[in-house]
């Protein structure tokens, strides 16, 4: 059992308290008709799927019930950080090099 | 006293015998044994029979690794547990332990014949055996694999021991108290750290407990081990024996299996048999050493060949001689420790066959002084004896020539291949291994949990080398927790330290096609099969393993995994590190379902819903049916009826009179806030803006991918406030989505959502009557159709409790739903059904409810619907507000796939013979064509229907819209049904009956 960090309430917890909520900044376009098929496919379906780092969307639902962004190594299961929703995607870069 | 026994050696009671069965014999061991040291002591070896040969095989090693000597133990009924490991298995009077795996009995086992016939069985046999033909696998292959398959016999009654689960947190979590652990556990708690120590065994001490000459800082091991204990004891540390380390997952969470009462007589009876413990720990010690790895040769698995190393725990941990006449049989200098020990004690020692050239000197020494044979640069080629091993065929070798063969006489074989580093703690966090090439085998790299490891387990030797190891690793954990920590130094006098030689199969002059070489004693994987495996294309380890089934059986290969490795690297002609090592999985041994289980059994296995009228349903004799985690009132029978009868019976008096259901396990959420309406109009597929306080609207909500997710009856309370039901198994899964789009998309919204679903009691009245029985008891509302028409809401009073109604109707009749609070829900239920007898008001359940849905084609999503299904597929297209810009799915709807023909339509089908259709029936267009068929849809509901005085069914079909009045097929185990497509509107059409 993984121990997530809840950015609201700032404090560490068992990922009993969590549920997982998909990848991360792929956000719902203000139009969707003007998206054209492919464009509204890869919004529906398409997901990065990624051996590594990974953005990705936690909800901290037995505890203050918010949706929080995370970054995790998929390989490691290791959390190289967590912020809240709305919050710029960290630099990546500099994430894996604080992780080191 | 047996022959077997060394008086006053080991640490078992020798005054105190202890009586137990083993197939339905009394054996008599002593306090402190085990079944496997007692039988031992008897001079019984033949503990098991193996699974695939059925070879007679004894017991092999001293602890939890046994791959052999797999028992059953039972201590009265529903305490029978199989597969347990004689050499874990403490005894206790009236132990009941039974051999496994053999009919009629142990001596002489009918599956024996799989041995004879063994060329039949190679490796792959199941891949190549039961391919062909086809028809045999129902009549032949499958019942011989099923009868021949498992190890042991299932217990046959419900377990009736109940099984704790705790949490832990400490600072070190030290695995393994043998010296490494032991030296470790007082680093860290010197320097002030909360420390607890888990060993898998009676005790701790590991290896000093078979090591008792060996003298630590100027004491016998044995007198500093209990001084040691007791000092840890002082400084805090928590020591757990009987207790085993079965996973180490991430972020160092350790679980444990705490065994309680399985070696207690009379356990109490508020004892939970084992504990489960999840620790989090800190930090992480792994001490828990190594396992000693058998010599692979001919003939390698007969009862009385025994690991060298368990062979000096079963002399000097329980007094146990394992044989009168001993060969022994290594690569590995500890072995010879062995022989030394067992020389003191009578025990002869016919030879010393070690495959070495060269060895070390003091060893050849102390051998010829007690006039033991040395026979170096020796090979081992076959064994002997039935039931028990009686002598062992040895061959020189000469370069790469082996010579002639001689065979020695004896009644026990000593064998050590060396010892591989226990690294399967360490694996289960997908920490990195390094191959060490000298000692061919893996050692512990890199890790990213707080852990460390000591000892043994990354590949030191001796009993000094594992304390001060352990002691450093101790204090790094106690530094790495910010605690100023010193180690201890240690000097030990009398350490047996050695090296040795990793093998793989030994040399042999025999006729390969005749010799039976094991690697894997459990599931009888020999040398041979993993060759033919690597000559037959399996190039990776994982594949290897899998063909072969090598390191498959409950040991995990616990013993074989290295020697496998080895034999397939050699055969592939590759380095080991590139076949590569497969994977360890948590648990470390085998862990009984009840600890898994924990307190989560019988009504404790999950939450189970009741609604506030719940007790009224039970005394009124409802027959539940689970609804989601829900328990719900599916019919109520009267005396002697059944379901049918009973359903038909409410059936007919709700559209006559009036029926009263409790609807409270509907999902309500409460939305409210100035952007209420907008949020709505976002979520849902209708429109919104332009309904008015008071009103209510039939809500779809579907996935952003198109499809229905969930639907109910929204009411519009105020301008700011909606009254949203959903399914009763989808209100979590609506407010989940619902929380999803409000935090994230549109955090602009100013929307709060509350779920009220347990706020609330909701009774449901329907039938010609329902405004009848309720207007009495309504205050401040006006009932009449024209003032209170079919889909409005009102906040009143009923029977004086404060009241939510809505005129809603799910049956096609008249009806009501009155939401209540919660409190209420009962005392309103009796008032109504009270005043409901004149009347002759039925109480009905979800079958019921079912079928008077159906009859007014009303589907229910998850039923009707599942996970594939548009509204247009639904024949809903009316509940989309087609002049909003945009809603949750909006866009799916013009998707491709979407909008092609030959989807799956929802229409009606009533059959031609008038017989009820079976849920789940696939549909074909031509019943006479060729099988396998075309299906193009299934039946999603099937009721009886004395409204409609036929049975009727909905479906979904492909292109069924078109197809309305055309003739389809159900094919059934014994016929074939026709059923005409129709609409799924059976029952009142016009609506009529809802406007009342
Ligand atoms: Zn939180």
């Amino acid at each position: 059992m993984l121990l997530i960090t809840c950015p609201y309430c700032q404090e560490t917890l068992p990922e009993a308290e969590f549920t997982y909520a998909g990848e991360a900044h792929i956000a719902r376009p203000a139009d969707p008709s003007s998206y054209s098929d492919e464009a509204w496919r890869d919004f529906l379906f398409v997901r990065s799927n990624v051996k590594g780092a990974h953005f990705e969307r936690w909800r901290h639902f037995h505890g203050c019930g918010r949706f929080f962004n995370a970054v995790r190594d998929t390989v490691t299961d290791r959390f190289l950080t967590v912020y809240k929703a709305g919050e710029p995607k960290p630099d990546l870069a500099k994430l894996l090099e604080d992780a080191e | 006293m047996s022959q077997y026994r060394v008086q006053g050696k080991g640490r078992v009671s020798h005054g105190k015998p202890v009586s137990f069965s083993f197939d339905g014999k009394t054996v008599t061991g002593l306090g402190g044994d085990t079944v496997a040291s007692a039988l031992l002591a008897q001079g019984t070896h033949l503990m098991g029979r193996s699974f695939k040969y059925h070879r007679p095989r004894g017991v092999v090693t001293a602890g939890s690794e046994e791959p052999n000597a797999l028992i059953g133990t039972s201590r009265g009924p529903g305490r029978f547990e199989p597969n347990t490991r004689a050499t874990m298995a403490e005894i206790w009077p009236g132990l009941t332990a039974t051999s496994q795996n053999r009919w009629p009995s142990l001596e002489f086992d009918i599956g024996a014949v799989n041995d004879r016939m063994h060329k039949l069985f190679p490796a792959g046999f199941y891949y190549k055996t039961f391919m062909w033909p086809k028809s045999f696998w129902d009549k032949v292959y499958e019942p011989v694999i099923r009868s021949a398959a498992g190890l042991g016999v299932s217990p046959s009654v419900e377990d009736p021991d109940h099984y704790a689960s705790r949490y832990l947190h400490t600072d070190v979590l030290i695995v393994g108290g043998g010296p490494a652990g032991l030296a470790a556990a007082r680093s860290a708690a010197e320097a002030g750290a909360k420390v607890t120590l888990v060993d898998e065994n009676t005790e701790a001490g590991g290896s000093l407990l078979s090591e008792p000459g060996v003298e630590i800082n100027g004491q016998p091991a044995w007198s500093w081990l209990e001084s040691e204990l007791a000092s840890l004891t002082a400084l805090g540390v928590t020591v757990m024996t009987r207790t085993t380390a079965i996973g180490y997952y991430h972020q160092n969470m350790v679980g444990l299996c705490q065994r309680v009462t399985d070696h207690l007589a009379a356990p109490q009876d508020d004892q939970p048999r084992e504990r489960l413990w999840r620790v989090r720990a800190e930090h992480v010690v792994l001490a828990q050493g190594a396992l000693e790895k058998p010599l692979v040769f001919d003939g390698n698995d007969r009862p009385g060949i025994v690991l060298a190393g368990s062979a000096l725990t079963y002399l000097n941990r329980y007094g146990v001689r394992v044989g009168n006449a001993a060969v022994v049989v290594t690569s590995h200098d500890s072995a010879w420790f062995t022989a030394f020990d067992l020389a003191a004690v009578g025990t002869t020692i016919n030879a010393i066959v070690d495959t070495r050239e060269a060895v070390r000197e003091d060893l050849l020494a102390q051998a010829a002084a007690l006039g033991i044979e040395v026979l170096t640069g020796h090979t081992v080629t076959g064994t002997s004896g039935r039931l028990r091993v009686n002598s062992i065929r040895v061959n020189p070798i000469t370069g790469s020539t082996v010579g002639q063969g001689r065979d020695i006489a004896c009644d026990c074989v000593l064998m050590s291949g060396g010892w591989t580093p226990t690294l399967h703690l360490f694996s289960h966090t997908k920490s990195k291994l390094a191959w060490d090439a000298e000692g061919k085998t893996f050692l512990p790299a890199e890790t990213l949990e707080d852990c460390q490891i000591a000892g043994a387990g990354r590949g030191l030797w001796g009993i000094e080398a594992a304390l001060v190891d352990g002691a450093e690793m101790g204090a790094k954990a106690a530094s790495a927790l910010g605690k100023a920590a010193a180690s201890a130094t240690y000097s030990v006098a009398s350490d047996r330290t050695g090296t040795g030689e990793a093998q793989k199969e030994l040399p042999t002059d025999k006729d390969l096609t005749s010799t039976r070489a094991f690697v894997d004693f459990q599931n009888d994987v020999t040398a041979k099969d993993l060759r033919l495996a690597v000559r037959e294309g399996m190039r990776s380890i994982e594949h290897v393993k899998r063909y072969t089934t090598n390191g498959m059986a409950t040991d995990q290969g616990k013993m074989s995994n290295i020697n496998g490795l080895n034999i397939a690297a050699d055969a592939l002609g590759k380095p080991a590190p590139e076949v590569g090592l497969t994977t360890f999985r948590p648990p470390y041994t085998p862990t009984t379902f009840g600890a898994l289980c924990g307190y989560h059994k019988g009504a404790h296995f999950d939450v189970t819903r009741k609604t506030p009228i719940d007790p009224w349903a039970e005394e009124n004799g409802a027959v539940f049916e689970p609804v989601a985690q829900w328990r719900r009132a599916r019919y109520f029978p009267n005396t002697g009826e059944d379901m049918d009868t009973a359903v038909m019976r409410e059936c007919i008096a709700t559209r006559a009179s009036v029926g009263m259901f409790d609807a409270s396990t509907l999902g309500k959420i409460e939305v409210v806030g100035p952007d209420a309406v907008e949020f709505m109009n976002r979520m849902y597929t209708n429109p919104w803006t332009k309904l008015a306080p008071g009103k209510c609207r039939y809500g779809l909500l579907l996935g952003e991918d198109g499809f229905i997710r969930d639907d109910g009856v929204i009411g519009r309370l105020s301008d700011d406030r909606f009254h949203v039901t959903t399914t009763t198994g989808g209100a979590a899964r609506v407010m989940d989505m619902m929380e999803d789009y409000l935090q994230t998309e549109w955090p602009d919204l100013n929307v709060w959502l509350t779920s009220t679903t347990e706020q609330w009691a909701t009774i449901a009245l329907n039938g010609p009557n329902a405004r009848k029985l309720l207007e009495p008891f309504v205050e401040g509302l006006d009932l009449s159709a024209e003032a209170f028409p079919h889909m409005s809401n009102a906040i009143c009073t009923v029977a004086g409790f404060p009241a939510r109604l809505f005129r809603v109707s799910f049956t096609g009749e008249l009806g009501f739903e009155i939401n209540v609070p919660a409190r209420h829900g009962q005392a309103l239920w009796e008032k109504l059904w009270d005043a409901g007898q004149q009347y002759d008001i039925c109480a009905y359940g979800t079958e019921t409810m079912h079928v008077l849905r159906a009859e007014k084609g009303y589907i229910i999503v998850g039923q009707d619907t599942d996970g594939t299904v548009t509204p247009h597929d639904a024949g809903i297209s009316w509940a989309i507000g087609k002049k909003k810009p945009d809603f949750v799915g909006k866009r799916s709807l013009e998707r491709p796939d979407i909008v092609a023909p030959g989807r799956k339509q929802l229409v009606g089908l009533l059959t031609q013979d008038g017989s009820k259709l079976e849920e789940g029936a696939q549909i074909v267009l031509d019943p006479n064509q060729p099988i396998p068929m075309k299906m193009v849809g299934h039946v999603t509901s099937s009721y009886e229907s004395d409204a409609v005085g036929k049975p009727i069914a909905f479906a979904v079909i492909e292109g069924g819209f078109d197809k309305i009045g055309e003739t389809v097929h159900i094919p059934m185990p014994d016929r074939t049904i026709a059923a005409t497509i129709t609409g799924t509107v059976f029952y009142d059409p016009a609506g009529d009956r809802l406007k009342m």
